[in-house]
């Protein structure tokens, strides 16, 4: 592999890079401050013919046309949003991901974001650290997650694995999704404005593509209600996120566990202050023992295009 | 007598306060039951109870900031047949000298296992995952800083102990499993209703594993069931939830090992000395830490009030109670 000229759009896992570096002719995006990107790429160009792009920075249009020797994206996250799939198909770029490796860790951190959030561990925490206990007598009560109504958008590999661990916590289950899934006793609702009226908890995960931008809009807000929790670990695109700000300062959601933004790294800021939110930075996937999967999945992908075999997770 | 308590004292359905207990409780329980609150004489606690014994058939007494119920103050109710606590924990009430006066005990049964049972795991999945320290830096403003997130550990696979295989270790085991843990445990019987490996005490089942969840009662034999020994076992990777009572664990080795990197971390919802906590353990990004909140949620103490008011009911209408304890 040691010729393959492999462009790294951010420096999202650090033993990916080392790997890189180490097999690869590996040339780094951020080496180049924005302003000077087209010079890089330009002058890079004709030695790069892989990229490994990520949730963060993946790989569109104008990245793809700066890259004309291009063979292969292997993104190193199961989301492709951020990589332009018509154009691959296109120009026969190979596109691979890293599904099912880190499938666990997401619907982990999905129940983990519903159980912190309900039961503000994160705020319980803080106010022990800030001495209130001492003062301020015991903490309030809180909202119980275990046997609440679960509704879940999208029930695909992280979706069932979401509901499977939320019915160990004696909750029922209600998805929403394009199609009705055989072989499930959850129930359909075709109307996602009806599972979140009859949901308290609601959980997206589902892919970002063109129909689920904005999914989570006003009208689902008000279903789920002041009650209702959302958490996201999904894309921070899929929800309004001015109306999720709004209505969570104005008390018509209950709460929301949040691990993406629509613009990441900034969070809104008045949600910095609110006892009935969690925020997390994007670390659904961010264990040592997955990072480390999906690393090793992206090399072996990479692997394995340089040796002219079948791609292990090939999406284009 | 000064405070007019003799005539109060004659009605059959008078309830015993010795501390104050939840607003809420308290104006549930005053509506239709006779409350004595102690606190609100002049009199000291034991002139008191002297004074008022013949009419005391029932106690109701809270956890947290509880007197000690004990041979003396059972001595000054002799007329004393039951008590009723908000607690599942028995460690407030001398349930030896209850048993030999006929005294007998309501707690809280089963209506706040869920609660603390989901606890447990949000604790645990806190400490893996690193979710507070994370929220944490993100409301301080840091996100934008690369490479100041420490990556979490994965949770399924790893090998977790339950100490005390009880109504709530059992429900944690269960959404534990559902994360594919893999469960063991330790308790006093072993059970054979459930398939998960047994281990004949606390130091052997640390030894097989990455996490302890400490979910069992606080009595004489359990004092400090999480140890120096057993601390060695777990290892330095080990991490410890305890939902259960402070002194389960030796907190002082715990804080001190917590310190020194000689364990993984820690989910801490009960300590030795509440509300005081340890110092030292407030600038960790190893531990999360909860004021004994296990079973706050508007949810439980609907429950559990109702609970109260049912057992006292019964107990006033020669009924069986609902929730009497009938194992110690």
């Amino acid at each position: 592999m040691e010729s393959l000229g492999v462009l790294f759009t951010y420096p999202v896992d650090s033993y990916l890079e080392e790997e890189l570096g180490r097999r690869c002719k590996l040339f780094r995006l951020w080496d180049s401050p924005p302003e000077k990107r087209k010079e890089f790429l330009r002058a890079n160009s004709s030695q790069i013919r892989a990229v490994v792009g990520s949730a963060v920075v993946g790989a569109d249009s104008d990245l793809i046309d700066s890259l004309p020797k291009l063979e292969i994206i292997a993104s190193f996250s199961v989301g492709l949003d951020k990589v332009d799939l018509d154009k691959c198909r296109k120009k026969g770029i190979r596109v691979t991901n890293t599904p099912d490796v880190l499938t666990d860790d997401v619907a982990d951190l999905a129940i983990g974001l519903a159980i912190c959030t309900m039961r503000q561990i994160c705020q319980s925490d803080r106010f022990v650290r800030s001495g209130a206990w001492l003062t301020k007598g015991g903490y309030r009560l809180t909202s119980k997650f275990s046997g609440k109504r679960v509704g879940i958008i999208g029930l695909g590999r992280i979706g069932l694995g979401i509901a499977k661990r939320a019915e160990a916590f004696n909750c029922t289950i209600s998805y929403h999704s394009r199609t009705e899934k055989p072989n499930t006793n959850y129930k359909y609702y075709p109307n996602l404005i009806n599972l979140a009226t009859n949901s308290d908890v609601l959980f997206v995960a589902c892919a970002l593509t063109e129909d689920t931008y904005h999914i989570i809009n006003r009208d689902v807000i008000d279903a789920l209600g002041p009650k209702g929790v959302l958490v996201n670990i999904a894309r921070g695109s899929h929800v309004d996120e001015p109306e999720l700000v709004k209505a969570l300062v104005e008390g018509r959601l209950g709460g929301a566990g949040l691990d993406v933004f629509e613009n990441e790294p900034e969070v809104p800021e008045e949600l910095i202050g609110l006892d009935n939110v969690v925020l997390l930075p994007h670390v659904g996937s961010g264990t040592v023992e997955t990072r480390k999967e999906m690393a090793n999945l992206v090399l072996a992908n990479l692997e394995a295009h340089v040796q002219k075999k079948p791609l292990l997770t090939p999406v284009v | 007598m000064a405070d007019g308590s003799a005539k109060q004292g004659r009605n059959p359905r008078t309830v015993l306060l010795l501390r104050p207990t939840f607003e809420a409780l308290e104006d549930v329980l005053a509506k239709r039951f006779h409350l004595l609150r102690a606190w609100e004489s002049p009199l000291p606690l034991a002139e008191f109870l002297a004074a008022h014994a013949t009419a005391i058939r029932a106690l109701f007494i809270r956890g947290n900031g509880s007197v000690f119920v004990d041979a003396e103050i059972l001595s000054s109710l002799p007329n004393l047949e039951i008590i009723v606590t908000n607690c599942v924990g028995l460690d407030l009430i001398d349930m030896a000298e209850c048993a030999k006066r006929g005294v007998a005990v309501a707690n809280a049964g089963n209506v706040l296992t869920e609660d603390v049972a989901e606890y447990a795991v949000g604790l645990l999945m806190d400490v893996l995952r690193r979710i507070s320290s994370a929220d944490r830096c993100i409301r301080a403003g840091l996100w934008p800083i690369t490479g100041l997130f420490r990556l979490g550990s994965k949770i399924g696979g790893k090998r977790v102990g339950i100490v005390g295989l009880g109504h709530i270790g059992s429900e944690v085991a269960k959404r534990l499993d559902a994360f594919g843990c893999i469960i063991s445990y330790y308790s006093r019987k072993q059970k054979p209703s459930f398939s998960y490996t047994f281990y004949p005490n606390a130091r052997t089942l640390a030894a097989q594993n990455d996490v302890l969840i400490v979910c069992c009662a606080l009595n004489s034999d359990t004092y400090h069931i999480i140890d120096k020994d057993v601390m060695d076992g777990l290892g330095k990777q080990g991490i410890i939830i305890n939902v259960g009572r402070g002194a389960l664990v030796d907190e002082k080795e715990l804080v001190r090992r917590l310190m020194q990197g000689e364990i993984g971390g820690a989910g801490l919802d009960v300590f030795d000395n509440e509300p005081a906590v340890p110092r030292e353990l407030f600038t960790m990004d190893k531990v999360v830490l909860s004021p004994h909140c296990a079973v706050y949620t508007q949810e439980s103490f609907a429950d559990l009030f109702q609970l109260i008011v049912d057992n006292l009911e019964a107990f006033f209408s020669n009924r069986p109670l609902v929730s009497k304890v009938t194992e110690v």
